[in-house]
């Protein structure tokens, strides 16, 4: 198999802004010069749903969808989603988590339970995992939906590419209106990325 | 210039760079991005939100008679809508160009069954392509429009679920003009009557062995050689998975699949030793093939002939067919976890009304929207959903063998309603029935996103239109008991149900409160939890919302309070008329004392 590409998965529920993100990363890889693919199902998932965005780099990239286990970043926008995706890492793979707890309706109902630490269950099936609190930070900068961009920033180190090619693509991509704080959360992500101490 | 693109925007650019004149469809997953694409990037093309696939169909072949290059989109279940003029249009061939995007979704993301339309494009006799990344959706419009005027046909362009919505680099072009032939009266051609079908039907087929011959000819049916023992046949998205897996390996990949180039497989498969046809769905290529005597190809007993394929399913056939070895990875199984259906927004007008359904043990036939999901837990108040528009012929036929003490009722929403419900009412009406039809009237075509449609004023151009009166309309089909009742206010729309049950003949009930999202998100002040007064009944839990959650504060008895997200309540105020000790309450600003 072709293993020269790099796979990122991006998992997280409806409204989280899983899309942008991935939009935000295959641009990056355009401007950067690669090949880039992305998938991802849209339609129901609007509806609170999982959403998964699956993003594909390299030179030349046939599939757009991952191969099953071999992604090398799993970036999770809610916890016990990242759990639900986390068999879709490959051996190296690296975890990038949000410490965000969505808790669907139907875990109400007694048939099913959300999990009490989906973070701590990861980290007993690997330990190359990065969990973040990124709802505080994402309140602290006055804007819940930014998780996705603080989350993205935090990943952007184990992906690569230069600092101003992420700026720049959200330049071009986020609404201007919230340019601004995107840019600010991303700057946080960065920072957070070289200080564990703060996640 | 490059660009990343959906397969549905290359679709819509690609319509662009061809010099369509006119595109229409009905929205449908994944289908959708395509006409809203053009609207948005293309205003060159006229494009249009038809009420249904038949009339997008036939706006389309208006078009193309009228000489224009023209593009209809649907999803795969839409164009069973759009049969009966396309089995004709067969015949009768194109003026301008004509192509069908049929957008098919196995795996079923967001369907009701996963068709195989390469089955209808064969039925139906007229030439299929089937692009597998973005790239291939633009060029093959292009080429699609082309063999259309060549040939004279109307041609099917057939996407998946991952073509229409992965993304990948397209190279753009600049249009072209097309120069436009007028509309000639040449009724041998287009009035299909038996005597002139007849002439037709063999042109057709004429036309096939041309067809037969070009796909034996064209680049889009290509053979990849790496001088291997083994040749892959294959096309659309599983191609991309092959290419993934073994990409060395020899591939005869078919862009072009019908009719089929036959002489070029047949040569495929003599020059390897063993032939493994890859392909989604249906063994569409595998029974054409084994059909014309080349009975050593294999295929579907590695692959399936359900859902969507993978790299992963790939590897596992190859692997099971003895060309790879077992790839690595346990079979995902997404039910380890609690499962995150679909639910109803927060605020949803639909909540109210399948409270009450449910409160009222009615039996109800359901429809295709948003609103289906009141069949999921906690609601489970819809018990039928076929296909969009069934559900008001299937209350009357219930009723009609059920006796009418059973109450049955149908939902529907208000796009499907426009799009196959109003024939139904029709036939309540005339047939005496005693169904009562709740047209669920969120005044947007929610389930796809928010698309306009004949009720909401605007038209997918945005211009501002006529605007259907529902009322007026059912009293016009005839039927003497029509009300229209706020959602939200969960007594009166109790009491109008009960009424409109036990009323015997037909009734119609239009609920009036808009979709929370679209086309503009609606936020009211929040509603929040006394957790001093919550008993921990559970209640407003039974109404599957998702901004009420179990708080962490337990009653004496041990049952959880409930608590509401600030963020994703609306303040619809369903749950706070179903809370009996009165603990919910609107939210008082921060800082005040309550
Ligand atoms: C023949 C056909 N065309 C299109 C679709 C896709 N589709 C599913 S529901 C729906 C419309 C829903 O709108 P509406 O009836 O207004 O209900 P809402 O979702 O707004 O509650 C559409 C277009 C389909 N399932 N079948």
């Amino acid at each position: 198999m072709d293993n020269t590409n790099k796979n990122i998965l991006i998992v997280g529920v409806g409204g989280q802004g899983v899309l942008l993100a991935s939009e935000l990363l295959s641009e990056v890889a355009i401007m950067s010069g690669l090949d880039v693919k992305k998938s991802e199902v849209h339609g129901m998932s609007q509806r609170g749903g999982v959403v998964s965005s699956h993003v594909r780099i390299g030179k030349k990239v046939y599939s757009p969808i991952i191969p099953y286990g071999q992604a090398d970043i799993l970036l999770s926008f809610e916890q016990a989603e990242g759990l639900r995706a986390l068999d879709w890492l490959g051996p190296d793979g690296q975890v990038v988590v949000s410490r965000t707890r969505l808790v669907p309706p139907i875990a109400n109902f007694g048939k099913f339970s959300y999990p009490d630490d989906p973070v701590a269950d990861i980290q007993k099936k690997t330990s190359r995992v990065i969990a973040v609190d990124a709802d505080r930070m994402a309140h602290e900068l006055g804007n819940p939906r930014l998780v996705n961009t603080i989350l993205l920033a935090v990943a952007s180190k184990h992906i690569g590419f230069a600092r101003d090619v992420w700026d720049e693509a959200i330049r071009k991509l986020v609404k201007p209106k919230f340019v601004d704080i995107n840019l600010k959360a991303f700057a946080r992500g960065c920072e957070l990325a070289e200080t564990p101490a703060k996640r | 210039m490059k660009k990343l693109m959906s397969g549905n925007e290359a679709v819509a650019r690609g319509a662009f760079e061809a010099g369509v004149k006119l595109a229409a469809a009905y929205p449908g997953t994944p289908s959708t991005e395509i006409l809203e694409t053009i609207a948005a990037e293309y205003p060159s093309i006229y494009a249009e939100w038809s009420p249904n696939e038949k009339v997008a169909f036939e706006v389309g072949i208006g078009g193309s008679l009228g000489g224009g290059r023209t593009l209809v989109a649907m999803k795969h279940v839409g164009v069973n809508v759009a049969a009966d003029p396309l089995m004709t249009f067969a015949y009768t061939g194109v003026n301008g160009g004509f192509v069908l995007i049929s957008a098919d979704d196995p795996e079923m993301h967001s369907s009701q069954n996963e068709q195989d339309n390469r089955l209808f494009g064969k039925f139906a006799q007229i030439p299929i392509l089937e692009p597998s990344d973005s790239q291939e959706s633009k060029d093959m419009i292009k080429i699609g429009l082309d063999i259309s005027e060549t040939f004279d046909t109307p041609v099917m362009v057939r996407m998946t679920t991952r073509v229409s919505h992965s993304k990948g680099i397209v190279e753009l072009a600049d249009p072209i003009t097309h120069t436009q032939t007028k509309f000639d009266r040449n009724t041998f051609k287009y009035v299909m009557i038996p005597g002139h079908a007849k002439v037709r039907h063999s042109v057709m087929l004429e036309r096939l062995d041309k067809l037969a011959e070009y796909s034996e000819q064209t680049p889009l049916n290509r053979v990849e050689s790496y001088g291997t023992k083994l040749g892959i046949i294959t096309g659309g998205i599983s191609y991309q998975y092959v290419k993934e897996i073994l990409p060395q390996t020899d591939i005869l990949k078919l862009g072009f699949s019908f009719p089929m180039p036959l002489k070029k497989i047949a040569q495929f498969v003599q020059s390897h030793e063993r032939v493994i046809v890859v392909e989604e769905l249906e063994p569409y290529y595998e029974e054409i093939i084994r059909a014309a005597g080349m009975i050593s190809v294999e295929g579907k007993k590695y692959f399936g002939r359900k859902g969507e394929l993978s790299p992963y399913r790939v590897a596992q056939g190859l692997h099971e067919a003895g060309i790879i070895d077992k790839v690595a990875g346990a079979e995902y199984d997404p039910a380890q976890l609690f499962p995150r259906p679909p639910v109803l927004c927060p605020g949803c007008p639909h909540r109210g009304l399948f409270a009450i359904l449910k409160k009222l043990k009615l039996t109800v036939t359901g429809d295709i929207g948003c609103y289906t999901l009141g069949t999921l837990q906690p609601l489970e108040a819809l018990h039928s959903c076929i296909c969009m528009g069934s559900s008001i012929g299937a209350a009357i036929g219930l009723d009609k063998v059920n006796g009418s003490e059973q109450g049955v009722v149908a939902v529907l929403g208000d796009s499907t309603f426009l799009h196959s419900g109003m024939t139904g009412l029709l036939d309540a009406v005339y047939n005496r029935s005693n169904a009562t039809i709740i047209i669920a009237d969120n005044r947007i075509t929610a389930m796809t996103g928010g698309q306009q449609h004949p009720a909401t004023g605007y038209t997918l151009m945005g211009q501002k239109t006529k605007q259907v009166d529902f009322v007026a309309l059912c009293t016009a089909l005839g039927v003497d008991s029509v009300r229209t009742v706020d959602p939200f206010n969960y007594d009166e729309t109790m009491k109008v149900i009960k009424e409109e049950v036990e009323r015997p003949g037909p009734s119609v009930i239009i609920t009036t409160r808009p979709c929370v999202l679209m086309p503009k998100r609606i936020m009211d002040t929040p509603y929040e939890v006394l957790l001093d007064v919550c008993n921990g009944c559970s209640a407003c839990f039974r109404i599957g919302c998702p901004a009420i959650a179990p708080s962490k504060e337990l009653t004496e008895r041990g049952r959880p309070k409930a608590e509401i997200d600030p963020d994703s309540c609306t303040g619809c105020t369903l749950c706070a008329q179903l809370c009996q000790p009165e603990a919910i309450v609107l939210k008082q600003p921060a800082g005040k004392a309550k």
